[in-house]
């Protein structure tokens, strides 16, 4: 099911948190809202659930106005960064509450509740209580219970956000693999970027309650459209007025034209590439990108004075 | 040594202050044998005193465990103006003496009373009688329930409850399924401390019942009166009684503190 998301605007008191926000999801999809904290991502997926209410704008599911719509009749799946667990209740009750409030038949909520928990693959887990499952079971069970009565739509605020690195990893591919396999128009919030770019189709770029950008990963990390995705999405280093990433810079050890002069601060070597951050003549901060074969050409010591030349770079007309 | 010292403190304060007294109930009572202190306690005065105390106890301790979550809930989840105010005054009956919650009732319904006059002319009894006894009761009672739910509800958050509104529960049904499973143990805390408060209540029903031996008589009236007639095993048997239900209260807090700590 689509969602349109139309000149969305909120205050809180004096803070401005959305400013005249449209964002448009296509049906099947998988969207992340990609910012800063503070930046409104929140606040719109929350809007989008019926739990927040716009002061101007309105939102559309399936092309129908559900701006007045309550929470409970939005048919929205929504996960919270702290899972909200029913913390009195067994996993299969949690899951299966979404089907018990709607006085569904007692057979149809078991079958769907052993779908499910088959699915997040906490069958073994039935019968604990939340308090005895890991973050990562515990977010697993929430999941469960949004998509239980069949949400046209499954939103999720800072999904992965309480959980430890590895754990967090793991339920990003398990998430992209759950979309492959249940379809469902799915919008996600995070202010992580690799976590956008691994799982999302599509991501909005937020920042102080505006989109900056839309578009697929690549896109936003080849095309930026302002100078804040620029930084945001991927690195970036700043020479003059002119934006470059970390592997479009190389170095030379002769003055080279159109090169800055930069003084090398560290060195540090990972598997394939290198990283090199310098301190130019302006007291900027460069981060360079090299491959070992380059760096080892190069034979580059800490404290040494080279010229950073970029090889490809890009100006922004509105600045940040 | 110094923690002897505290814990030493400690245990001689509890005994002089609250044991030491309370075992020479106990030791009185039964002084002329059990059979006096039954026969005290079961003259027909006595056995109607304890059924009005039970009576009160009953219609306040609903209403107020009603009020007590009601009011938590507005405190904590709601925005509105007053809010402050609506806090402190909860927190009133705590610092009232019960004596002037007694002569407050005086000023509605007595004769001369806001009320009085008209509930006269239709011949209702308010004062003298069981419905001002259990109006001051209610007041005395009323901070309980709601001092104890106000934090559990704020430490919960509404992150369950906005999870179930997500699932398509209703308010009712984010009520009764999320809302209050969750704050149970500190409802069942503060229903245990109002009726204590309820059963032990002298000051203000002593004012607003007129004490009517068999009528009105609570049975913490009942103990002052039969005091002040020199039936000292008589008075000492129902306090004996008082305070062995205010001994079980005790032991159902600590059977139920530790259950609330491991959820």
């Amino acid at each position: 099911m689509s969602i349109h998301a139309r000149n969305i605007s909120k205050r809180f008191g004096d803070f401005v948190a959305l400013d005249d926000v449209s964002v448009e999801v296509e049906t099947g999809s998988l969207t992340a809202l990609l910012g800063p904290s503070g930046s409104g991502k929140s606040t719109l997926l929350r809007i989008i659930a019926g739990l927040e209410f716009a002061d101007q704008g309105e939102v559309l599911i399936s092309g129908e106005d559900a701006t007045a719509v309550r929470v409970q009749d939005r048919n929205v799946g929504f996960v919270f960064q702290h899972y909200a667990a029913f913390k009195h209740m067994t996993v299969r009750d949690n899951v299966a509450f979404g089907l018990k409030v709607r006085k569904r038949p007692k057979a149809e909520i078991r079958e769907r509740v052993d779908e499910l928990l088959k699915l997040v693959q906490l069958e073994a887990f039935g019968h604990r209580y939340p308090a005895q499952l890991s973050g990562g079971q515990r977010q697993r069970m929430a999941l469960a219970r949004a998509l239980a009565p069949k949400p046209e739509v499954l939103l999720l605020d800072e999904p992965f956000g309480a959980l430890d690195a590895r754990v967090r990893a793991e339920l990003r591919d398990w998430l992209r693999r759950l979309h492959e396999e249940v379809h469902v128009t799915t919008i996600f919030v995070t202010h992580d970027q690799a976590e956008a770019m691994d799982v999302a189709s599509q991501i909005v770029v937020m920042n102080q309650g505006r989109v900056e950008q839309v578009g697929d990963p690549t896109r936003l990390y080849d095309e930026p459209a302002t100078e804040f995705v620029m930084q945001f999405v991927g690195e970036a280093n700043r020479l003059g007025d002119r934006w470059v990433r970390p592997h479009d810079l190389d170095l030379s050890q002769d003055p080279a034209e159109g090169g800055v002069e930069a003084q090398i601060e560290r060195i540090t070597r990972y598997g394939f590439d290198a990283r090199v951050e310098l301190v130019a003549a302006d007291g900027d901060t460069l981060l360079v990108q090299l491959t070992r074969e380059r760096l080892d050409e190069l034979e580059l010591e800490r404290g040494q004075i080279v010229w950073v030349v970029p090889q490809h770079e890009r100006a922004f007309a509105e600045t940040v | 040594m110094r923690r002897y010292l505290l814990r030493g403190t400690a245990v001689v304060y509890l005994v002089v202050v609250l044991l030491g007294p309370l075992s020479m109930v106990f030791w009185r009572t039964f002084e002329n044998g059990a059979g006096d202190a039954w026969a005290a306690l079961t003259t027909p005065e006595t056995i109607h005193a304890f059924k009005v105390t039970l009576i009160i106890a009953a219609i306040a301790v609903p209403i107020n465990t009603a009020f007590g979550i009601v009011c938590a809930l507005a405190i904590v989840r709601r925005r509105f103006p007053g809010k402050g105010l609506v806090n402190a005054l909860v927190d009133l009956p705590l610092a009232l003496s019960p004596v002037v919650v007694g002569l407050s009732l005086f000023l509605l319904y007595g004769q001369d009373g806001w009320f009085g006059g008209w509930l006269e002319r239709h011949n209702v009894q308010v004062l003298f009688a069981l419905p001002a006894m259990v109006l001051v009761t209610i007041f005395v009672s009323l901070p309980f329930v709601a001092r104890e739910v106000v934090p559990t509800l704020r430490e919960i958050g509404d992150d369950q409850e906005q999870a179930a509104q997500t699932l398509g529960a209703s308010g009712w049904q984010t009520f009764w399924r999320i809302t209050l499973p969750s704050i149970r143990w500190a409802v069942v805390y503060g229903v245990v401390l109002t009726t204590a408060r309820c059963l032990g209540e002298y000051g203000a029903v002593a004012i607003v019942s007129g004490r009517i031996e068999g009528q009105t008589e609570t049975a913490t009236l009942r103990v002052e009166e039969r005091y002040e007639n020199f039936d000292l095993a008589g008075a000492y048997a129902i306090s004996l009684v008082l305070a062995t239900l205010a001994v079980l209260v005790l032991i159902g807090m600590t059977v139920i503190k530790p259950r609330e700590e491991t959820l």
